[in-house]
């Protein structure tokens, strides 16, 4: 198990997250540094990621768009705040209309991640602090795919034995 | 326990603790939406203008919300909205659970550095 703690402080609209790796800290930076690596795990499996652009030097930023089960596109985008290759980042998160233009209606979402040696491993923290409850919903609408691909991953388990 | 005791963080988390168990409080006042800001302000050992801090956090999280009655505002627990930020937490979480494996099953197949070749991907 990967995910060593998450708290949910819903007053704050913040989510802390913190998950050790059995890698060294600069595999787990190249997860977020190329884009080739960051597309297999930002999407749930039935909406996988393609990065357009990617740039994580502060100012700089990605573009992203996620495909959907009926070829259905989702794009999105980070303007990065602050990186410190290999052991943190900063970015404000966004969604795009469907041109990939930056949704100017719906507030962003401001993500922290550090990474840094733990033990024999790494561990990664990640603090989200949402702008709204709406914007925490849309968000929210891509973990409800992810939960049902995790139950249904379950039942898949679970026949298989 | 002496303060004197705590290092820096856990200063920082008591603060942290306190201010969380503060908003708690207060969404459980004003679920009738009856006191004002100057009433709940009463309640706590702090002054107003953190007692109102509190409060503008909460209402820009959208869980409170505050109406004019004369010359005071009375503050309201929006319960929709505290069930909806629940809600939605818990799927924020299933998504990051979901990508923190990715995550760890990369790290498995591509443990060495520089290998820009594509991982295989039709084992799970």
């Amino acid at each position: 198990m990967s995910v060593t703690s998450i708290d949910k402080d819903f007053e704050n609209l913040t989510l802390t997250l913190v998950a050790d790796f059995s890698a060294p800290v600069e595999g787990v930076w190249r997860l977020w540094a190329d884009p080739r690596r960051l597309e297999q795990w930002w999407g749930p499996p039935s909406y996988p990621a393609t990065v357009e652009e990617h740039d994580l030097s502060p100012g700089g930023g990605v573009t992203y768009f996620m495909t959907g089960p009926e070829g259905d596109r989702h794009h999105g985008w980070w303007r990065v705040v602050s990186a410190d290759p290999p052991t943190s980042l900063e970015f404000v998160d966004g969604f795009s209309d469907q041109d990939g233009n930056p949704s100017a209606d719906m507030p962003s979402t401001t993500a922290r991640v550090e990474i840094t040696e733990h033990g024999d491993g790494t561990r990664m923290v990640l603090r989200s602090v949402f702008a709204s409850l709406e914007q925490m919903e849309q968000l929210a609408r891509m973990g409800m795919v992810e939960g049902l691909e995790q139950s249904v991953g379950q039942m898949d388990a679970l026949l298989a034995e | 326990m002496v303060v004197g005791d705590l290092t820096d963080e856990s200063v920082d988390r008591l603060f942290h603790a306190l201010a969380d168990n503060t908003r708690r409080d207060i969404l459980r006042r004003s679920v009738e939406g009856r006191l004002s800001v100057s009433r709940l302000a009463e309640l706590y050992p702090m002054s107003f203008a953190a007692v109102q801090k509190h409060v503008a956090v909460l209402e820009r999280a959208g869980l409170v919300t505050k109406e004019r009655h004369g010359r005071e505002q009375l503050v309201r627990t929006e319960p929709d909205a505290v069930h909806r930020a629940r809600r939605a937490l818990d799927q924020i979480e299933a998504l990051w659970r979901g990508r923190v494996d990715r995550m760890a099953d990369l790290l498995a197949r591509a443990p060495e550095a520089g290998a820009d070749e594509p991982v295989q991907g039709e084992d799970r």
